[in-house]
């Protein structure tokens, strides 16, 4: 008698699952769901980094209350360790699966180029970078699936080469930075300014992931006038720290991910280095913006145990889920039609920043930016970037035509190059 | 590549060595010696940097000058409090299993590093060496050095001198190495082999806790390290050879100077080269070079 009861229980159970396994997806789509996913890397080198995007992400959802023109969003999480791979197969997993009808993500180089291509296999997804920044991804082989509201590399260093050039008198810089794609290019912006005023560059790669730069540091020409440093998260701690250690004098000038408030929240011997340093980003985390002073104040109170200010990948997360939460707006909702009216709307959106400006689309889907020139300086203890220089509408060609800035060749390695006699 | 330059990569090979050593000679120790199976190596060098830091930061904020020797015992006595758990709780009734013992050891790599994360969160750390060994020091042919790398040195030798000495010139070191070749014929003896055990892994685990803070001062500290120092300490005593201390530091001397060397000569293939190492004793000399054939 109980197996026949036992046994009828589980038909039925059975019955609901199934039945709940075909509708589910039909309910997604037109029902009062949107299912958003997200990719970062919470594993890795770059996890402080993806544990704040998550942070900015919280954010942008909880200010709708997980609403968007009357139906409910469900956020799916998903991480990555920036590695090209492991992002691929989150979001495979993501689209399979969990069936998300859009991603945010992914947040390193390698990865986005590698989800770019994937975007291209997908029709009716949509992939809204969150701030993977190679250059390529929307230069080359471009995907009509993929939108990216951050500058690349190369507009994250827009300014420096000429800084460099003209204030501080530079005319020989030795470069450390990471062996991949989004190094590759914020070095070709950099020297696209750099080389063409007349300067030469040595370069010095490292793996990504390197924490012992002794042999870097040891390689770095004496006659150098300045080193730009390039690495990111771990790497950079471990640079900086490695090259205090050793006596390092020469003045360093950074690029946008060595001085974030990763980098600068760590403690360590490598903060001695970090005060009065000059860099180039896309944010100042000391801004007078009333706009960024509402973002951080926003931040810090959702987030006391957050950074001081929030760093960069908070900024182009929130950026992103506030571009994809205005376009569902704009469509009311509306996915049909493999998210066509979507997409349109995303391609022609004007996303207000955090920093007060606005961040709109070119005709690759690449943001039309702004970005700066920073000083650290020291408040009480705590390291934060104020503004030295901005520059607004910085384009992803440096204004240069496209089909004369692809003549250039891809950023890489080797590309381009103008080393000292 | 000047001369200079030269001698500093190959002194920076040396220097990365020496930290190389003292994490894998508890490595050798605990799978050399004893034979067992531990994957969760990397995680004793978390714990003892990690649960190091705890005690250090709040001291190294007072200005006490000892913070950073504290941590050091912190640390070594928190790795070899949790290896001594590992060992009774767990490893100590499937000895001989190494299927089991791996998994088993994986598993708990994993929940530790997960707990490590949950507690400390994700923000790299590093330690503040004692200002008397931050800066740099002066040596003929290279200039200024960071004085950190040399004590890292001299933390080695201190290592390997003792552990040498423990093992070939002590009873324990005689009851070690006779459970090694008969495990029943010591217990024959009355020797409490379990106990031995228990100690051996014990003084294993705290090399881990060693090398956790002293690479958590030359390196940043943050989650991922486990995976990589247990790669390294794996390389290192199979190259070396398994339970032979001067095996391990001929490992880690080899792989030291191929990172470093490598780095200097082309970054972007350095990696390979350890392995390639590897791939080349194990092919002329499958037991590691001072390894004893079986």
């Amino acid at each position: 008698m109980f197996k026949g009861l036992i046994t009828r229980r589980a038909a039925a159970a059975l019955a609901v699952t199934a039945s709940a396994a075909f509708v589910a997806p039909a309910f997604a789509q037109q029902g009062g769901v949107i299912r958003i996913g997200s990719i970062k890397t919470l594993e890795g080198p770059f996890a402080t980094g993806g544990q704040d995007a998550v942070r900015a992400l919280t954010m942008a959802f909880e200010e709708v209350n997980f609403t968007v023109a009357g139906k409910k969003i469900e956020w799916v999480r998903e991480s990555s360790n920036a590695q090209a791979d492991v992002a691929l197969a989150r979001a495979r997993k993501l689209i399979e699966q969990d069936q998300v009808d859009i991603i945010i993500g992914p947040l390193s180089g390698a990865e986005g180029m590698a989800l770019r291509d994937y975007s291209r296999t997908l029709t009716g997804n949509t992939i809204v970078n969150g701030q993977s920044a190679a250059a390529d991804t929307t230069l080359r082989d471009v995907s009509p699936n993929f939108f990216r509201f951050n500058g690349d590399g190369m507009q994250w260093i827009a300014g420096l080469g000429t800084y460099a050039y003209k204030t501080m008198n530079a005319r020989h810089v030795a470069m450390v930075g990471g062996d991949y794609a989004f190094p590759y290019a914020q070095v070709f912006g950099f020297m696209q300014e750099f080389c063409k005023l007349g300067g030469k560059v040595t370069k010095l790669w490292s793996p990504l992931g390197t924490t012992d730069f002794a042999s870097t540091i040891a390689s770095i020409p004496k006659n150098a006038d300045a080193v730009l440093v390039i690495h990111g998260g771990t790497d950079a701690l471990a640079f900086l720290t490695q090259y205090a250690q050793a006596g390092g004098q020469q003045p360093l000038i950074a690029g946008p991910v060595t001085v974030d408030q990763v980098v600068m929240s760590a403690r360590g011997p490598h903060r001695r280095l970090l005060n009065n340093l000059i860099s180039a980003g896309p944010i100042v985390d000391d801004s007078d913006d009333p706009t960024w002073k509402a973002f951080v104040d926003r931040y810090k109170k959702r987030f006391p145990d957050g950074f001081a200010a929030p760093s960069i990948n908070a900024v182009h997360y929130y950026i992103a889920a506030r571009a994809v939460l205005m376009a569902l707006e704009q469509v009311k909702g509306d996915l049909s039609s493999n998210q066509q009216a979507f997409q349109a709307a995303l391609a022609k959106l004007e996303v207000p920043t955090p920093m007060g400006g606005k961040v709109r689309l070119d005709d690759n889907r690449q943001a039309i930016a702004s970005n700066f020139i920073r000083r650290v300086v020291d408040r009480n203890g705590q390291l934060f970037t104020t503004q030295v220089e901005r520059f607004d509408n910085v384009t992803q060609t440096y204004g240069m035509p496209r089909a004369e800035f692809l003549a250039l060749g891809s950023p890489s390695r080797d590309n381009p190059s103008c080393p000292p006699q | 590549m000047t001369g200079a330059t030269a001698a500093t990569v190959v002194l920076n090979g040396l220097t990365l060595a020496a930290l190389y050593f003292i994490v894998a000679s508890g490595f050798s120790l605990i799978f050399g010696l004893m034979r067992t199976v531990n994957m969760a190596h990397g995680s004793l060098y978390l714990i003892g940097a990690y649960i190091g830091y705890a005690v250090f930061e709040p001291l190294y904020d007072r200005d006490l000058w000892y913070a950073w020797y504290v941590a050091i015992l912190v640390g070594m006595a928190a790795a070899a409090l949790f290896g001594i758990l590992m060992q009774t709780a767990l490893l100590g009734w499937m000895q001989g299993q190494e299927l089991r013992q791996a998994l088993v050891t994986i598993a708990l790599s994993i929940i530790v590093a997960d707990q490590l994360l949950a507690r400390f969160g994700g923000t790299p750390r590093q330690f503040f060496a004692p200002d008397a060994l931050f800066g740099s020091t002066s040596i003929p042919l290279i200039g200024n050095y960071p004085t950190f790398r040399l004590v890292q040195i001299g933390v080695a030798l201190a290592v390997g001198i003792g552990l040498w000495l423990l093992l070939n010139r002590t009873r324990i070191g005689l009851m070690v190495r006779a459970g090694v070749d008969d495990r029943p014929m010591l217990a024959a003896m009355g020797v409490n082999v379990p106990l031995v055990a228990v100690a051996v892994f014990a003084l294993g685990a705290a090399l881990a806790g060693l090398g956790g803070v002293i690479g958590a001062t030359a390196q940043p500290l943050a989650q991922g390290v486990d995976a990589r120092f247990l790669l390294t300490a794996l390389v290192v005593v199979i190259v070396g050879g398994m339970g032979s201390i001067a095996g391990t530091a001929i490992g880690a001397l080899l792989v030291g100077l191929a990172e470093q060397i490598g780095q200097a000569l082309f970054p972007t293939y350095s990696v390979i080269l350890t392995f390639l190492i590897m791939v080349i004793v194990l092919a002329l000399r499958p037991q590691g070079i001072m390894g004893r054939a079986r």
